[in-house]
Formats: C-alpha cells, structure tokens, sequence
C-alpha cells in the first residue's frame, strides 16, 4: 500500500514537471517560430498565464454532459499516455507505471483522448467542430499506419513489448540508438511524427482561420485551460515516447530535455518551411512514402538485423 | 411562488417562432461579483491583462489595421495579444469603424456569445458619433447605446501604433479594475435591449445570445 502511494506521489510529480516542461517548450517554441517571422514573440509566461485567464473566466456556458467529459476524456488521455511511459531511464521517481506490455497500452491511449475529444467536440453542435474532429480523425488514421509499422518493425529487433526493455537495448551509446540501428524505421517513424504534432503543412485539423480551430471552438473558459494544460501534457508524452522508442531514452533530466527539444524542432523546422496541406494531400501523403518506409523497416528488420 | 418568480427571471424570445424558442435557453444574464478577497482579484485581472484574445470579427473598414497588430513590425504578442477565431475564447471585441444596423446585430450576437469579463474597443470616431456616416440611414451612430464600451480610440483611421497604444490602455484598465462592462450590460439589460430592438427590425435571434 505505501508502495503504491509512494509511487502515485512521484508520478503526480513526473505529471507537474513534464506539463510545466511542455508549457515552456510550447512558449519556445513560439518565439522560434516568431523569430523566423522576425517577430520578437510571446514571453515564455504566457501559456500559463492564459491558463489561468481562461480558469478566472466569470461565465462558462454547457451545451451538456458530453462537452463536459470531452476535456476531461482528452486529459485522461494525456494522463494515461504519460503514466505507462518511463521518463527517465533507471530512475526511480520518474520511472512511471512502466510494465510489459506497455507499448500497446500508450498506442491505445493515444487514440482515447481523440475520440473522448471527438465524442465533446460533437457535442457542442457547432459545425467547424464536427469538421475539424472528422479530418483530425481521418489525419489520425493514416498517420498511425506508419507509426505502427515502425512500432512493429522495432518490436521484431528488440522481442519485446515493454518500453523500459526497448531503452535498455538502447543502452550503451549512441551507435545502439534505433536511429543508427533501425534508421529506416525512425524515417518512417519521424514522418508519422510531423503528423502527430499538428504542425503545418498537417495542421488541417486546427486549420486556424479556415474551419475557425476546429474541434475546440465551443470550448472555454475552465473547458479551454484544461485542453491547454492537456496540448503541453499531451505534446511533450509523445515526445519523450519517441524519445524512449528511437533516440536512446534520457538517464538524466538534461538529456532528456536536450533530446526531446531536438526532436521537436524537427516539426518546426517542416512547420516554418511548409504551407498547410488539404485534407486529401495530407492522408495521402501518409499512405504513400511513410507507409511503403514503414514496411521496408519490418522487411530491413527480417532481412538484414536478424539474419 | 416559484411560476411567478421563474418567469420573472425569463426572456420572452419573442422574435423567435414557437418551434425555435424550443431550442434556445431562455434564462437572463446574471451580474458577477469580484472574488471577495483583493488579491485573488487583483491576480485575476492581471492574468486577464496579460492575455487578450481579440475576436477575429472584422466589422468595418477599421478591421484593415487589425491585420498588421500581428506582423514582424508591431507584433502584438510581445503583449499577450493573440486573435481568436470564436467569440467563446476570445476577451477582447474590437469594433472596427462604423456599424451598419446590419452588422450590430451580429455585433450583439457575438458580444452576448462571449464569456465574461469580456472588454470592449471602439476604434475610429464612428462609433463616438458616427462620424462621415452621421446622417447615415442605415448606420448606427453612438456604439455606446447598443453595446457598452470600455475604450475609445479615435481617428479616421487611427493608426496600428494608436491601437497598440489603446491595448496598453486597456490592460492598465483591467489590471486597476475598471473594465466592468459585462456587469453594465447585464445590470442595463432592458434598456441595451430596448436601443437594440429600437433599430434592428428583422428580430429574430434569442433576447440573450448564450
């Protein structure tokens, strides 16, 4: 029992640092982006100033049960991905829920906070939102099939299902990275990645001044700063999971930070360089060069690492 | 007891048809107290200072110097400036110039849509007395009458600068506590209302907008 609290006592811990991390990075990330645009850019207290604007909002409006449980599904969802996702490599407070099996357990919560969301968003009964769920959903589909060949092809090289297991294989240096002994599969991995962090040119989904924000454009007030507080929670997880997955897992805070920037930066450096595909360019896109990458990661995995 | 008191506290909706008043919420809007202790206050309207979300809602031709507050040379982030594309998120409604009777309805539908508190901007002198369209038929001249009005910005066209320097203004307001227009707006309701429905003719939305 005082096991279990201790460890819910550090993972409430893990949950503070990686939501205020990815609260931080969010607002770096924003002055990276404004300095491409010769901007200066937002001081890096402003997301979570406009969280605690939006929870000091005096009026909130309800449109029924729904659009209450979708925030709280999507942050469940955030939540849930952290929980089974060991932060740090070897530590104790911020080796999570880590167990075997994991994988499969963060890939399916990845996928319930879109569809709590979904389910909200549906809710609110204001069209763009029905239209931003319906291509967030249909972007999310496509992007997951190479994500998943790529997940597949380095289940086959590690025999293993548990994320600490798959970063302990990675241990040792740097030439034992998935990057360096699977690169095929990282490529299609990190393709699928440009999709998952919504960034342009896959942003079509927000698609900001086209379809308004898409699915949140009901949500405010106490709503909108959950989902906030969820974006950074939610954006930084997936981060330390490719992290964990591709690039040797961190066994120190710095590293840890220094990795999941870098590999953050390569969505920006995509984001900044292209405009925003439509609908039918960006699932295609995912169905052709990132999936026949995919499965070229499980025929190099079968052909040439277990041989 | 209770019949009497719910429907003194109802609208009537009457601009819409039977079928239609099924669908929308017929309550009145209610004033907001302060949080009782200062500082929680004072910290509120900080946060609320610190992050404006103007409503992407071009009304008039004033909209056009809205678009450079985001560019590389007045770059109204460095403030907490960010537009929004929905009234529900947004904090800040900037009327952009004169307003037809056409677009105050639309004015009024978002002004009512967005949560409080909820902070107004006048920009340009037709919303002070209608300016070149003050013998206009169809535009309306004091915004001040329909909606209530935190801020004014003068000129023909006021300048991105000005406007900059009226965001400034504003969040020095709200920081000290003076932007209560939400609270006005319900206080005055019957008389809003009454002004409204004095020049929109074709009245066919909720009373309230929530």
């Amino acid at each position: 029992m005082d096991e279990w609290l201790t460890r819910i006592g550090y993972f409430s811990l893990t949950l503070l640092i990686v939501t205020t991390y990815g609260l931080i990075m969010g607002a770096f990330i924003e002055r990276i982006i404004a300095k491409v645009q010769g901007r200066v850019g937002i001081p890096y207290s402003q997301p979570f100033i406009n969280i605690l604007k939006n929870i000091f909002k005096r009026t909130a409006v309800s449109h029924g049960v729904m659009f209450y449980l979708g925030p709280v599904f999507r942050m469940a969802g955030g939540i849930g991905t952290l929980a089974f996702i060991p932060v740090i490599y070897g530590s104790e407070v911020f080796g999570n829920f880590s167990m075997a099996g994991d994988l499969f357990l963060v890939i399916y919560f990845m996928f319930f906070g879109q569809l709590g969301m979904a389910l909200g968003a549906g809710e609110s009964g204001h069209p763009y939102s029905a239209i931003g769920v319906a291509r967030g959903l249909g972007q999310m589909t496509s992007y997951e099939v190479p994500f998943a060949l790529a997940v597949i092809a380095i289940v086959i090289q590690y025999e293993t299902l548990s994320i600490t297991e798959i970063v302990a294989a990675q241990q040792g240096g740097w030439q034992n990275w998935t990057l360096f002994t699977n690169p095929v599969a990282t490529a299609a991995a990190m393709l699928a990645f440009l999709g998952m962090t919504g960034y342009s040119p896959f942003d079509i989904f927000l698609a900001p001044q086209e379809i308004p924000i898409g699915p949140p454009t009901e949500f405010h007030s106490a709503y909108l700063s959950l989902l906030q507080a969820n974006r950074a929670l939610f954006g930084a997880t997936k981060l330390i999971l490719f992290m964990n997955l591709f690039f040797g897992g961190a066994t120190g805070l710095l590293e840890l930070m220094i990795k999941t920037w870098l590999i953050y930066m390569v969505a920006i450096a995509v984001g900044v360089a292209f405009p925003r595909f439509r609908v039918d360019q960006s699932i295609r896109f995912f169905l052709k060069v990132p999936t026949v990458i995919g499965i070229a990661a499980i025929v190099y995995v079968q052909m040439v690492i277990q041989q | 007891m209770i019949k009497s008191l719910s429907t003194e506290a109802t609208l009537e909706n009457a601009g819409l048809s039977p079928e239609e008043r099924e669908l929308f919420c017929n309550a009145r809007p209610k004033a907001y107290e302060p949080y009782p202790i200062k500082a929680v206050e004072d910290f509120a309207n900080w946060c609320r200072a610190n992050s404006l979300w103007i409503l992407a809602f071009g009304t008039g031709c004033g909209a056009i110097e809205l678009r450079p507050l985001m560019t590389a040379r007045f770059d109204a982030n460095r403030f907490g400036v960010a537009g929004r594309p929905t009234p529900r998120q947004s904090s800040v409604f900037i009327i952009g110039g004169y307003s037809s009777v056409k677009t105050l309805k639309r004015i009024v539908r978002s002004y009512e849509q967005m949560q409080g508190p909820k902070f107004v901007i006048a920009l340009g002198i037709c919303p002070v007395n209608g300016g070149m369209y003050w013998d206009s038929y169809n535009t309306i001249k004091r915004l001040d009458q329909y909606i209530p009005v935190d801020l004014y910005i003068t000129g023909c066209m006021p300048r991105p600068e000005v406007l900059v320097g009226g965001l400034v203004e504003l969040k020095k307001m709200i920081k000290a506590g003076q932007c209560d227009g939400a609270n006005r707006y319900v206080e005055n309701f019957d008389w809003y209302k009454a002004n409204q429905k004095r020049v929109i003719k074709n009245w066919n939305m909720p009373d309230y907008n929530w």
